[in-house]
């Protein structure tokens, strides 16, 4: 008798189980708000966007800043199609400076020459998986980063600063730790706001919005993953300008 | 089980004294911290186990057990407990060598465990090597092309195996066990002169630490960079540790049982515990002054940060003054495993390097890393690790038994090292 009870608690619990495991992975890429909170603000942002009803983002990054697709796949494309969904009556422009195989510094060394003539509000770099790749010193990144950061502002562009993607598969190849925290520190130093997209991207590996460990050849997840990046980074730019975009909705 | 290991750690030593070893500590609580006689300092074992078990833990992917290891509660981590010990040990093993065999002998000896680190260390990199070229040619998602450009070494195996062997292409995690072997390279002389003038020999490891941060010295790394754990400040930890184990704890000992030190030791563990929980809940950032954050970051692991080092310290004078070495939980069957894995450090080491290799390569190909399957890798793996450092015990035992007596005494002195 004993042994039955035992046998079908137990079949009751796999089955428990199986009915977990054959829950569908969820279809939405939802970022919780904590990951897109910032201190730092947007000032020009703001500004720009209420007076000129005008906007001009550059990107500046590495290869994971695009993907092998037609263009407007990347997250800066995503990003832009977002912004101006979410901001009507406000022209929006996003340039993308790729910056292929580049560290922190090299990107720093030709500052100038990327905003040269362009004089976008706001700048944002995505910065560090080149340096991890390559292990620079971490003190030399810090000091690229912090110089970088002032260049831009010193260009009178407002600064949002990108860390690295999560890439589960290459964890054991790539520490990463110590060039997400310097860019924590250096974005808090510099008070500008840090879209951690690395924190992001693994929360959504861990609650199943995306399996980021797939060995999937097809550019469909990635096409997926950055429309998500593209459209929290929309977000976490109009938070931290602290725009809101019912009243620009009115003032039209 | 316990009176069978008991038995067991009384041979590393060549002794089998541990048994009355409660009661005369307890007596004596302030002489506690250095080894005297004897004895094999079980506190030791422990906490060296405790670390290889936070280092694998830390070595894996982030999950559940990463927050129980104190990385994430403080400035310092499992390394520097590693890299202390260690100094430690094998100065009191490889010190007392020194007296009984001589300078050459003993250097002869130190070497010879330098070598089989290097060895071990090779191992390791080869698994890697395989671990990394399977990836390479299994694995081509698009949305990491960027990231995959690391695997761009494999093209030339020539210079990379070669930048392997001379300990400057290191991979991830793989950055301890070449720190290890520069330390012990100059352990013969450390002793050599900590036998003689100890707190000269402290002065002058304070004197290259200082020296290190001034120039920025550190040895260089390929394909470019520098070594992760700088040997030149790392060497502080390890230097002190010899220290502590030549005389220094004994001295050490009224201020260690002091309880304005304890206070002290506690106010700093707790302000280090609050600014580290700005870096997990950055709304809390206002609590740190602006002021002191300027200060106080970037708190550099490479160069051991002064705020490291005292952090260390701070845990260290906690931990002494709570577990005097007559601690009867010692003698505790849970607290086993931990103190098995402590006495044989180097292969447990490197099996929990392996385990985390093993771990990442569970995690990506048999499951997409969920919460359950992450759990039971870590488990599994401190569970294989304490199994591992059983049966080295077991091994070890019934090897000394076995072999004549002179014979067993020479191998014990290595056993003891062995463990450092």
């Amino acid at each position: 008798m004993k042994a039955i009870v035992g046998l079908t608690a137990l079949a009751m619990l796999l089955t428990t189980v199986a009915a977990v495991a054959d829950d569908p992975p969820h279809a939405t890429c939802e970022v919780p708000a904590y990951l897109l909170a910032t201190d730092n603000k947007l000032p020009k942002v703001a500004e720009a966007v209420k007076t000129d009803r005008k906007l001009d983002i550059m990107v500046i990054g590495s290869r994971s800043s695009t993907i092998t697709a037609p263009d407007g796949t990347g997250f800066p494309g995503r990003m832009e199609a977002s912004l101006r969904d979410k901001l009507p009556g406000v022209t929006v422009n996003v340039a993308l400076q790729l910056q292929v195989k580049k560290t922190a510094e090299e990107v720093t060394k030709d500052i100038d020459q990327l905003l040269e003539g362009k004089k976008p509000t706001l700048v944002i770099w995505q910065t560090g998986t080149v340096d991890a790749m390559r292990s620079i010193d971490p003190d030399d990144f810090r000091t690229a980063v912090d110089e970088g950061v002032a260049a831009m502002q010193k260009a009178g562009a407002d600064v949002v600063l990108i860390n690295l993607q999560y890439t589960p598969r290459m964890e054991t190849m790539i520490s990463t730790t110590p060039y997400i925290d310097i860019m924590r520190v250096a974005a808090q130093q510099r008070e500008v706001p840090l879209f951690d997209r690395f924190a992001i991207m693994h929360h959504w590996n861990e609650t199943g919005s995306f399996d980021l460990f797939s060995a999937a050849r097809g550019v469909d997840l990635a096409k997926r993953v950055h429309d998500c990046l593209g459209r929290a980074l929309a977000t976490f730019v109009i938070d931290a300008a602290q725009l809101k975009p019912a009243e620009l909705r009115i003032q039209r | 089980m316990t009176s069978v290991t008991d038995h067991a750690a009384g041979a590393f030593t060549g002794h089998a004294a541990s048994t009355d070893a409660p009661s005369a500590a307890r007596a004596a609580p302030t002489q506690s911290v250095a080894i005297t006689g004897a004895e094999r300092e079980l506190r030791l074992d422990l906490f060296r186990g405790l670390a290889l078990w936070l280092i694998f833990v830390d070595h894996l992917p982030p999950n559940i057990f990463t927050w129980l290891t104190f990385r994430n509660y403080g400035f310092s981590d499992a390394t520097e407990i590693f890299i202390f010990i260690s100094g430690y040990t094998a100065a009191f093993v490889y010190g007392r060598a020194m007296r009984s065999r001589g300078f050459v002998v003993a250097s002869a000896r130190i070497f010879k465990r330098v070598w089989q680190i290097y060895v071990a260390h090779v191992f390791l990199f080869t698994i890697f090597l395989a671990e990394i070229s399977y990836v390479a040619t299994q694995f081509e998602n698009p949305l990491y092309s960027e990231e995959m450009g690391i695997l761009d070494f494999l093209k030339q195996p020539d210079v990379t195996i070669v930048q392997a062997l001379l300990l400057k292409f290191r991979p991830v995690n793989m950055d301890v066990l070449p720190l290890y072997i520069v330390l012990m390279l100059f352990l013969p002389l450390i002793i050599f002169l900590m036998q003689r003038k100890p707190d000269l020999t402290l002065g002058l490891s304070v004197l290259i630490y200082a020296v290190t941060w001034e120039f920025g010295l550190n040895l260089p790394a390929y394909p470019n960079g520098v070594w992760f754990f700088n040997p030149f400040a790392w060497q502080l930890l390890f230097v002190f540790g010899a220290w502590c184990a030549l005389g220094g704890a004994r001295r050490m000992a009224p201020l260690l049982s002091s309880r304005i030190l304890l206070g002290l030791a506690l106010a700093y563990l707790i302000a280090a515990f609050f600014v580290t929980l700005t870096w997990h809940l950055p709304q809390l950032g206002h609590i740190v002054p602006r002021v002191i954050e300027q200060w106080m970051y970037p708190i550099n692991k490479t160069d051991l940060d002064v705020l490291r080092f005292v952090h260390f310290l701070a845990i260290a004078a906690v931990a002494v003054y709570f577990l005097p070495s007559g601690w009867p939980g010692l003698k505790s069957p849970w607290l086993r495993p931990m103190i098995l894995c402590g006495q044989h450090s180097l292969e447990i080491f490197c099996i929990g390097v392996f385990l985390a290799f093993a771990g990442h390569f569970i995690l990506a190909e048999v499951s997409s890393g969920g919460a359950g399957i992450h759990f039971i890798v870590s488990i599994s793996g401190i569970v294989i690790m304490s199994a591992a450092a059983w049966v080295l015990s077991w091994y070890k035992r019934v090897a000394a038994k076995s072999g004549t007596d002179a014979k067993s005494a020479d191998a014990d002195a290595d056993l003891a090292g062995g463990g450092s």
